[in-house]
C-alpha cells in the first residue's frame, strides 16, 4: 500500500494537468451532465414539434419561435422586461442609502450587514407568504388602516401589479445592497479628506468622489437584481393575477398545463438568452471600469 | 468616517430595515395567535404548532427535505471543495472554460434550470422522486460551495503547506493534516449554506419532484394555495428558525480565523 501511494504521487508529480483534473474532474462531470447537457437538450427541444401527450416529435421547425412573436406573448416579454427594470430602479434608490449608511456605521457594521444577508438566505417561499399575510384584503395592512380610519373599504393590493412589485423589491433588495456596500467599503477615505481640504461641500464630495467610485457596485447590484427579476416565477405566481404573468410563469404553464414542451422550451431559451445578454453587458462594463478609473 | 449621518438618511435606512424584517416578524408573531379567522390578536396559543404534529404530509415533507438536504449537502460540498482546490492551486488547460461553467448555475433562472432537468430526466427515463430532487439540488449548490471555499483558500497562507512538504510529509499527508484543518471553517460554512439552499428550494424542486416525494416547501406551497390559515405561520416560523440558525453558524464559521 505505501508503495502504491508513492507510485501514485510520483506519477501525479510528473503530470500537473492530471493532478488538477483529478480534483476538478468529478465536479465538472456532474455539472456538465446535470446542468449543461439538460440546457442543450432544452434548446434542441425548442426547435422540434409538439408531441401529442407532452414531449416532442422528430423534425426541426422554428414554429415555437414563430408562435412566440405574437402580441400576447410579446406583451408578456415586454412586461417581464419592464417590471424587472422598475424593480431594479426601486432597489437602487432604496439600497444605495442603506449601503452607504452601513459602510459608515462603525461598530454596527457587522450586525447591520448580517441583517441584510439574512433575508438573502431566508426561504423565498416563506417571505412571499409573509407578503400575502400582510397585503390580502383581510390582511394586516388593511386591518390596521381600517382601524386607524385611513380607509373605509379594504384596499385591493394582492394580485395586482403593486403586490408583485412590492414582493420583487422585498425579495431582491439585499442583492443590491451588498455589492454597493462592498464598493463603498473599499473607498479610500483620504480621497474624501482631500476633497474636503480642497473646499468641496458634502454634496459635491458625494457627487464627485463617492458616487463615481461606487459605480462598479451599482452596476453589479443592478445586474444581481435585474437577472433574477427577469426569471422570477414564485412572486408572480403567488402575489400576481393572470395579468401580471411573466416569462417564468409562461414557461411553467407550458409544461404543467398546456403540455407544449417545444413552446415552453422556446420561451425558456428566450429567457436564458436575455439573462446571458444581461450578464455579458455586466462583464463588459466591469472589465472597462478599472481603466476608466485609472 | 465617524461623522454622523443626516437624520433623513437614518430614517430612510430604518424604514428599509423595517421593510426587510417586519413582514417576517409579524408572520412569526401571528403564529402564536389564538384566533383562526382574523388578524386580531386574541391571545397567546401554541395550538397551530400542535396541529402541525398531527399532519402526516408535513412530517413526510420534513423527512424528505432532511434526506435530500443532507445527501445534496455532502455531495455538493465534496465536489465543490475539490473544484475550489483545483482552481486555487493549479494551472491547467480549460481553466477559463471551467470558471464560465461554474457561473452557469448561478445566473440560470431557477425555472429554466428546473425545466431543462425535467426534460432530461424524462428523456433518459429516470423516475421522478427523491433521487432526481437530490441531483438537482447538488447541481445548483456546487457553484456556491466553490465560491465560499475559494474565498477561504485565497486568504490562506500556503507557507504552512510548503513547510510540511519540506519537512518530509508527502502531498496526501500534507493535505489531510495541514490543508483540511485550515480550510475546515470554510468547508463547514459552505456546507451550511448548501443545506439551507436545498432546504428552502421550491421552484426547481417543484418541477423535478414526483408523486409522493414532496419536500417541506412543496407542502407549504400547497397549503398557501389551498387556504391561508395560521398553521402556515407556524410551519414558516419553524423553517425560519432552522435556516436562521444555520446562516448564523455559517456566518460565524465564515469569519473564523484558521486554527493553528
Amino acid at each position: 500500500m505505501p508503495l502504491a501511494r508513492q507510485r501514485l504521487l510520483a506519477w501525479l508529480r510528473r503530470r500537473p494537468e492530471a493532478r488538477a483534473w483529478s480534483l476538478v474532474g468529478p465536479g465538472v462531470l456532474f455539472l456538465v451532465v446535470f446542468f449543461l447537457l439538460p440546457l442543450l437538450i432544452m434548446a434542441a427541444y425548442s426547435v422540434m414539434s409538439r408531441g401529442e401527450y407532452g414531449g416532442v416529435e422528430r423534425g426541426l421547425t422554428l414554429e415555437s419561435y414563430r408562435r412566440f412573436f405574437v402580441p400576447i406573448y410579446l406583451t408578456i416579454l415586454g412586461r417581464t422586461f419592464g417590471v424587472s427594470l422598475v424593480c431594479t430602479a426601486i432597489c437602487l434608490v432604496l439600497g444605495y442609502p442603506v449601503a452607504y449608511a452601513i459602510a459608515r456605521s462603525g461598530r454596527w457594521k457587522n450586525p447591520l450587514l448580517f441583517l441584510v444577508v439574512l433575508p438573502f438566505w431566508t426561504s423565498f417561499l416563506v417571505r412571499t407568504f409573509a407578503m400575502i399575510f400582510l397585503l390580502r384584503d383581510t390582511g394586516l395592512v388593511n386591518t390596521w388602516l381600517l382601524r386607524l380610519g385611513v380607509i373605509r373599504e379594504p384596499l385591493t393590493m394582492l394580485y395586482t401589479p403593486f403586490s408583485v412589485m412590492v414582493g420583487l423589491v422585498y425579495g431582491y433588495l439585499p442583492f443590491m445592497i451588498l455589492p454597493i456596500y462592498a464598493s463603498l467599503e473599499k473607498l479610500d477615505g483620504s480621497l474624501l479628506e482631500a476633497a474636503e481640504v480642497l473646499g468641496a461641500r458634502p454634496a459635491a464630495r458625494f457627487r464627485q468622489v463617492t458616487l463615481p467610485l461606487s459605480l462598479p457596485g451599482v452596476v453589479a447590484g443592478s445586474l444581481l437584481v435585474f437577472i433574477p427579476a427577469l426569471g422570477s416565477f414564485l412572486t408572480t405566481d403567488l402575489l400576481g393575477g393572470a395579468k401580471e404573468m411573466m416569462i417564468g410563469n409562461l414557461v411553467q404553464n407550458q409544461f404543467a398545463a398546456a403540455r407544449n414542451w417545444p413552446f415552453g422550451s422556446a420561451a425558456s431559451f428566450i429567457l436564458m438568452v436575455l439573462v446571458l445578454a444581461a450578464v455579458l453587458v455586466y462583464l463588459r462594463i466591469r472589465d472597462r471600469r478599472p481603466m476608466a478609473a485609472a | 468616517m465617524g461623522r454622523s449621518l443626516p437624520r433623513w438618511l437614518v430614517a430612510l435606512v430604518a424604514a428599509v430595515y423595517a421593510f426587510l424584517h417586519l413582514p417576517i416578524l409579524v408572520l412569526v408573531a401571528f403564529s402564536f395567535n389564538a384566533s383562526k379567522f382574523s388578524v386580531e390578536w386574541t391571545g397567546f396559543s401554541l395550538e397551530w404548532y400542535r396541529r402541525l404534529l398531527e399532519r402526516d404530509d408535513i412530517l413526510r415533507g420534513l423527512r424528505a427535505s432532511l434526506v435530500v438536504g443532507l445527501l445534496a449537502t455532502v455531495i455538493a460540498t465534496l465536489l465543490g471543495t475539490l473544484l475550489a482546490l483545483g482552481l486555487a492551486r493549479h494551472r491547467f488547460r480549460g481553466r477559463r472554460a471551467l470558471e464560465a461553467l461554474l457561473y452557469v448555475p448561478i445566473v440560470t433562472p431557477e425555472i429554466v434550470a428546473g425545466i431543462s432537468l425535467l426534460i432530461f430526466y424524462v428523456l433518459i427515463g429516470l423516475p421522478l422522486g427523491l433521487a432526481t430532487i437530490t441531483i438537482a439540488h447538488v447541481a445548483f449548490c456546487i457553484s456556491f460551495v466553490v465560491v465560499v471555499v475559494l474565498a477561504r483558500l485565497e486568504g490562506m497562507d500556503e507557507s504552512l503547506e510548503e513547510a510540511a512538504l519540506i519537512l518530509g510529509a508527502d502531498e496526501i499527508t500534507t493535505f489531510w493534516r495541514v490543508t483540511v484543518p485550515q480550510l475546515w471553517p470554510g468547508i463547514l460554512s459552505a456546507a451550511l449554506l448548501a443545506f439551507t439552499m436545498s432546504f428552502d428550494d421550491f421552484v426547481i424542486t417543484s418541477l423535478v419532484a414526483g408523486p409522493g416525494s414532496s419536500t417541506l416547501p412543496l407542502v407549504v406551497y400547497s397549503m398557501v394555495r389551498r387556504n391561508i390559515e395560521p398553521s402556515i405561520n407556524a410551519i414558516s416560523t419553524l423553517i425560519l428558525l432552522v435556516t436562521t440558525l444555520l446562516i448564523y453558524l455559517a456566518d460565524r464559521y465564515g469569519r473564523q480565523r484558521a486554527r493553528s
